[in-house]
């Protein structure tokens, strides 16, 4: 039977279908060609991109700032006729992934792209960025000079910048005044840990969903180990001495996780092992956190009514010390240019327009003053209209960001610069692997005496290298 | 010396018999349990994407209440806000990477898994090996040497390079499974039409593949979907003119501010081509992945 269908099929297809068979075939095969030619033209995002003039290719981090760049940049493409912009947009960790990736290979993916004060030191040293000093002193306007202080410093290598701030941040404590005055309590004017735990535990209040204080739990080096890393310090805590031993296990160090995990058991946030910065605004914003430690730039959105509920209702204090002066971190995104963009001189012009006074006037004005970037610029500080709608942080993040110190962060001397991080390329990885070893602890998987053993022999690995280089 | 004692073997009280009416009342509550844990199964699967499309529908303050809410005001502000992005040349992208190297898959993997099957090349079984081996290696481990080669032949950022990777990716699967497929054709079919004179490419075009295609349309939906979701390989090779879906899905997500509801709606319309392929191909699919292609 099936022989037979087989030999059916056989004559059949010899036979009448064979001419449209043919045609089938053709098309298919002019179909096919199609796609592949239009596959060898790189790719759909190249439709439109083919306009006159040079086309320069940013990357940049998701953050609701620079989402606010991507829609003005119209703005700047309007007055740089022939320059182009496509923005390739990752979340942190890709986009660090990406961008070293590209650079480090010396790839002309990029002309622009969107660092920090982490990177750019570094990367200055490997000559794998443009040194900016240059383009800013000679662009009129533009004024470098008033970029605030630290950060500017923390962009620089032998005293050039080599990628110029779109934000800057410290860190500091925001607490809500409305539940202070409720219990009669009040916040020091300059708080230590010490007055802040009892705070938090009377304010706890888990019946009525709110926590007395919010803290990043979750693993990542620009996650728990940000805040975390700040009260080491101010503990009198350091990840090396000044011959690179590991000093992970000292007393100083096992005080401060003990402290910082203790206290978010007691009166952290619920699940704060897998909370970060979002997960504390949000709780913060919908009126479930009294306290909340963490970047300046968190402020702008607490007082914006479109997504929080305690707008006119958070007071802010410096951050809390124990054994040093001041303990904010200090933290810039910036824009740099790889040397290996083919486009440096439009970069330049994306760059310091995008980096400008009239830029943070143009956001103020298109999309209203308290979306303008923080702590970049000491200019931004006097203008009017952000006085006005910025009044209750203002002052605080200027101070915060001014008395960070990267060069002395702890009590004692380090063999490296940086307040929440160190400077060195390593960094990336240990404080990654740490910073799971303390969401460990935050989640009582472990103690934090193990967790801290075990980061020990992670630092103690890389403190080695240094040793012995 | 020991000497072994034989077992006295132990016969189990035999249980009392169950009653006639009591064997049915078994056989349905035993039938009844399978399906209650088939049905909380399927839900246990499904539920994270019914969430992803309750999520859609939300306002990015309602999507992060500590409390989920089930009920709330619908709305398609995410979705607008997602078409806003340019999604289009994302799509694009996608689908072109997904579509050609599909249908170099199957050109390429129909012939090897013939050659693999019907007609035996010599050491086919080290082939078959071969071909899974390539699977072996972490990807994460080979990317510096295929970003660094991409690189240095200027194919980076570019859709081709996709569409090469992605059928290299899915080509060793896709023989091992077309291979299975096609052992179960009888081999009594194939010799008839041989015997009818058909040529080599007639016998695998007009009687072979015609009783294998549900195992080449499941065999294409696999690498549909592995194309269509592949990250790594568009994350690092791939900037602004041939970047995929995925890629354009992360771009929503952010440390600083909400995005769950926007990454939703992106990820529900980023879900429905690849649902709309396997909703087209579910006959064939099930007949391919469950009884065999001829069975």
């Amino acid at each position: 039977m099936r022989i037979r269908q087989a030999r059916r099929r056989g004559r059949h297809t010899r036979g009448s279908r064979q001419p449209r068979t043919s045609r089938r075939r053709l098309a298919a095969t002019a179909s096919v060609a199609g796609l592949l030619l239009t596959a060898g033209c790189a790719g759909a995002g190249a439709v439109g991109g083919s306009a006159p003039g040079t086309t320069l290719t940013v990357a940049i981090v998701a953050n609701p700032q620079m989402a606010d760049v991507e829609q003005l940049t119209p703005y700047f493409e309007h007055q740089h006729p022939g320059v182009h912009i496509k923005y390739v947009t990752l979340p942190e960790n890709e986009a660090r992934q990406k961008i070293t990736e590209s650079v480090a290979t010396g790839s002309h993916e990029f002309d622009v792209v969107m660092i920090s004060n982490y990177e750019t030191p570094m990367w200055a040293k490997d000559s794998w960025l443009v040194d900016l000093q240059p383009y800013a002193d000679r662009t009129p306007g533009y004024d470098p000079g008033d970029f605030i202080g630290p950060i500017r410093q923390s962009l620089s290598y032998r005293g050039d910048m080599y990628s110029v701030p779109f934000y800057g941040e410290s860190s500091f404590l925001m607490y809500r005044k409305d539940l202070f005055a409720a219990h009669h309590l009040t916040m020091p004017a300059h708080p230590t840990w010490d007055q802040v735990a009892p705070l938090a535990d009377k304010l706890n209040d888990p019946a009525h969903h709110i926590a007395g204080i919010c803290l990043r739990g979750d693993p990542g080096w620009g996650e728990n180990l940000a805040p975390l890393d700040t009260v080491v310090n101010t503990f009198g805590g350091r990840w090396f001495d000044q011959r690179w031993n590991a000093q992970l296990t000292s007393p100083a160090v096992e005080k401060a996780v003990s402290f910082y995990t203790g206290l978010l058991h007691r009166a952290g946030e619920p699940a704060a092992s897998s909370a970060g910065f979002t997960e504390c605004g949000t709780d913060m914003a919908q009126g479930n956190a009294a306290m909340w430690y963490d970047a300046t730039v968190a402020a702008g959105s607490l007082e914006d009514p479109a997504s929080s509920k305690v707008v006119g209702k958070i007071g802010y204090a410096p951050a809390p010390v124990e054994k040093t002066n001041s303990s904010g971190w200090l933290y810039s995104w910036s824009l740099g240019i790889p040397k290996t963009s083919g486009h440096k001189d439009a970069a330049w012009q994306f760059v310091s327009w995008a980096t400008s006074k009239s830029y943070i006037k143009l956001v103020g004005e298109k999309l209203g003053w308290s979306r303008v970037p923080p702590g970049s610029r000491a200019s931004t500080y006097q203008i009017p209209q952000y006085q006005k709608a910025a009044a209750a942080f203002a002052g605080p993040t200027v101070q915060a960001i001014s008395s960070a110190d990267p060069v002395h962060p702890t009590v004692d001397p380090v063999p490296d610069t940086g307040v929440q991080f160190l400077g060195i390329p390593e960094f990336e990885d240990l404080g990654t692997r740490v910073s799971q070893q303390i969401t460990a602890a935050i989640a009582r998987q472990k103690s934090v005496h193990d967790a801290l053993a075990q980061s020990q022999q992670y630092a103690r690995t890389v403190g080695r290298s240094y040793q012995h280089p | 010396m020991a000497t072994a004692t034989p077992a006295t073997p132990v016969t189990p009280a035999a249980p009392a018999a169950p009653g006639p009416a009591s064997r049915p009342l078994r056989r349905i509550l035993g039938r009844a349990s399978w399906t209650a844990g088939a049905w909380l199964a399927a839900l246990v699967f499904f539920f994270p994407v019914l969430w992803m499309v309750l999520t859609a529908f939300k306002q990015e303050a309602d999507a992060y209440t500590t409390t989920p809410h089930l009920v709330f005001s619908p709305t398609l502000a995410q979705f607008r806000a997602v078409f806003h992005s340019g999604i289009g040349p994302y799509l694009a992208n996608s689908a072109l990477a997904t579509v050609l190297s599909t249908l170099l898959v199957l050109v390429l993997g129909i012939p090897a898994g013939y050659a693999l099957s019907i007609r035996s090349v010599r050491k086919w079984r080290d082939a078959l090996f071969f071909f899974i081996s390539t699977k072996m290696l972490p990807v994460v481990a080979a990317i510096v040497p295929i970003y660094l080669a991409v690189r240095d032949i200027g194919a980076l950022d570019n859709i081709g390079t996709l569409i090469v990777l992605y059928t290299a990716m899915n080509l060793p699967i896709a023989v091992w499974m077309l291979r299975s497929f096609f052992l179960e054709v009888p081999v009594e079919v194939l010799e008839a039409a041989r015997v009818d004179g058909v040529t080599l490419r007639q016998e695998i075009t007009r009687v072979m593949l015609p009783m294998v295609a549900p195992g080449i349309a499941a065999t294409a939906l696999i690498c549909v979907i592995f194309s269509w979701n592949e990250f790594f390989f568009a994350l690092n090779l791939t900037s602004v003119r041939a970047a995929t879906m995925p890629v354009f899905l992360v771009g929503f997500m952010t440390s600083e501010g909400l995005y769950w509801a926007k990454l939703a709606a992106a990820a529900t319309l980023a879900c429905l081509p690849v649902l709309l392929a396997g909703w087209i191909a579910q006959k064939q699919l099930v007949r391919g992945l469950s009884m065999g292609a001829v069975k």
